[in-house]
């Protein structure tokens, strides 16, 4: 428990660690010492393209690549990715259902100092909308290790949400990821807390909080954002009466959005969204911001709280 | 070359240029002016530049065709049915609710094309992936694009004019239409992307300028464009928008919009050579 490791470093070395395992080659934009792919490009550089600061060209490009059978990866920035070269993935990737799979780090306000254009804090609000589009968000580097294994046997578009920050390891090294499915790591009875990403090790810490109140709280670790695995969102909306969502994203169109949209229908409940608000970033540092957004355990135990109206 | 070949291809290619009157005017939309201008550029590619079986559309070794002006799709649509990839007569379901023929290039539906395209921009991206791969695994497949002048625009086109050079994608040979039109008006009056044959010298390709309705001329391109090493090709194709149909000629108005009953019948007795 005590490791900490970015998804990002983790994402770059499992790059490494599958090389040898599978054919696929690596795209990078200028940015292979912050996305990570830098050691791959040093261990494979036949196998490593640079596509510079041209990101919609990249993205284009990949899917030039997956339609003679080869599977690239493609990254950058989750702003530049997702942001910049939205139409690139929607048309080029999207809409034929091309086998890319997109690696966009530095997500959500844990970028930090680089303030508010690199803090992308609406990607997945944008690559939910792409329809075939697979969305990943690991929690930490066991996790990435399993979710980029999972993107090279998944045949169709991925989209892999990676972190700039160190995150601890929740995970153990025999962890087994199955795309498409929740992870309930403590159970709990009075509410449930579905966290994403860098913020389930959070998530985990006002689990904590809440039991010390005398709170039962459930927490489910949701690596897939789409296909959002709904049968466990209902179990728990069923059986524990109400849901937190927390995610270092909008609140719109993300994790939470999600969350509201397939319970709305199935079987509502009251649902408390805990992420970035209508708003930008700014420079600080990763703790500073998730402080800044609110995005604390004990924020999460105080809205867990409003949420069953103790 | 010889005449009986050049024969032919005429022929077929005022077959193609049939083909994108029947599909646009039974469609009652889609885009006649830039796929008339490239009538001769595909033939050549289809019937005589390129590996490719239209019984085994998927061949992993052919050679692939993107059409980055993806928009000019009945061209392409009626030189894949020419050349036997699907009936000629299913031409007329062009955009129908039913048909396999997309306003813009579907491949996951329609048989022979390589890969989906439309907006402008992202075509010539994705024929530098192919091209890429292909030198990545050692195959020697070559990969043909058709990049429009208007379309030369996006920005996206010339980051990969940058990719392609940087990379030495010999295998990769564009062709810019330049029919001079986009829907605007006159390209060098709208905002002038010329000139594109020193742009593209600047940017490390290896450039050529035809006349784009000669077959001869293309013939010599594409055989240059093989003989160059270390570079990508650019082919510049001077080309009349419209060609072929008198009232469709070098007028941005039949840049989007389909022939009426009455210019349907004037335009196919042009092209079927019964005079006006």
């Amino acid at each position: 428990m005590a490791d900490k490791i970015a998804t990002r470093e983790a994402y770059g070395n499992a790059l490494v660690e599958l090389a040898e395992k599978y054919d696929f080659v690596v795209l990078d934009a200028d940015l292979a010492a912050a996305t990570k792919t830098g050691v791959f490009k040093k261990k494979y550089p036949q196998r490593f393209f640079d596509c510079v600061i041209a990101e919609g060209n990249m993205i284009s490009l990949a899917a030039g690549i997956a339609t003679t059978g080869l599977v690239p990866f493609a990254s950058s920035f989750a702003m530049f990715a997702a942001g910049r070269a939205y139409e690139q993935v929607r048309n080029s990737v999207g809409y034929p259902h091309l086998n890319v799979k997109i690696a966009a780090t530095h997500a959500g306000v844990t970028v930090g100092e680089d303030g508010a254009t690199h803090q992308c804090n609406e990607d997945i609000a944008l690559m939910r909308t792409v329809p075939g589009m697979v969305i990943l968000n690991p929690a930490d580097a066991p996790e990435t290790r399993a979710a980029i294994e999972a993107a090279i046997l998944h045949d169709g578009p991925v989209y892999i949400r990676l972190g700039r920050a160190a995150a601890p390891v929740i995970n153990g090294e025999d962890y087994k990821f199955e795309i498409g499915k929740g992870v309930t790591m403590v159970d709990g009875k009075d509410v449930t807390i579905v966290a994403t990403g860098y913020m389930t090790h959070i998530a985990l810490d006002a689990a904590k909080l809440l039991e010390a109140e005398g709170i039962s709280a459930r927490v489910i670790n949701m690596p897939t954002i789409k296909p959002l695995d709904t049968a466990i969102l209902e179990q728990a909306a069923r059986e524990t009466g109400a849901i937190v969502t927390v995610e270092e994203h909008s609140i719109i169109g993300g994790l939470g959005g999600a969350v509201c949209e397939a319970l709305a229908e199935t079987c509502p409940v009251p649902v408390a969204r805990i992420g970035v608000p209508d708003c930008y970033g700014r420079s600080a540092s990763a703790g500073e911001m998730l402080t800044y957004m609110n995005l604390t355990a004990e924020n999460i135990a105080a809205k867990a709280k409003k949420v069953i109206g103790k | 070359m010889e005449q009986t070949k050049l024969d032919q291809l005429t022929e077929i290619a005022r077959r193609v240029r049939v083909g994108i009157i029947e599909g646009t005017y039974h469609a009652k939309s889609g885009h006649p002016g830039g796929s008339l201008s490239i009538a001769e550029i595909l033939t050549y590619l289809y019937f005589e530049e390129m590996n490719i079986d239209p019984k085994n559309p998927k061949m992993p070794t052919r050679d692939r065709f993107v059409l980055s002006k993806g928009h000019t799709a009945p061209g392409l649509y009626a030189t894949l049915a020419e050349r036997g990839f699907f009936p000629v007569e299913d031409l007329k379901t062009l955009r129908k609710i039913d048909s396999y023929l997309q306003g813009h290039p579907d491949m996951k539906g329609t048989p022979g094309v390589d890969m989906s395209t439309g907006s402008l921009g992202l075509g010539i991206s994705a024929a530098c992936g192919m091209a890429l791969s292909a030198k990545y695994r050692g195959e020697d497949y070559r990969v043909y694009t058709v990049v429009g002048d208007g379309e030369s625009e996006e920005g996206q086109v010339w980051e990969a004019a940058m990719f392609a050079a940087h990379y030495k994608l010999d295998n990769l040979v564009a062709f810019i239409d330049l029919n001079g039109l986009q829907i605007d008006g006159k390209i060098t009056e709208v905002m002038n992307p010329t000139p594109h044959d020193e742009k593209l010298k600047a940017f490390g390709w290896n450039v050529i300028t035809i006349n784009a309705h000669s077959f001869e001329e293309i013939a010599a391109a594409l055989a240059a464009a093989r003989a160059c090493k270390g570079k990508p090709t650019a082919i510049i194709a001077c080309s009349v928008k419209g060609k072929g149909v008198s009232f469709m000629e070098d007028k941005a108005d039949w840049h989007g919009k389909a022939p009426n009953a009455d210019e349907y019948a004037q335009a196919l007795a042009e092209l079927n050579g019964e005079g006006k």
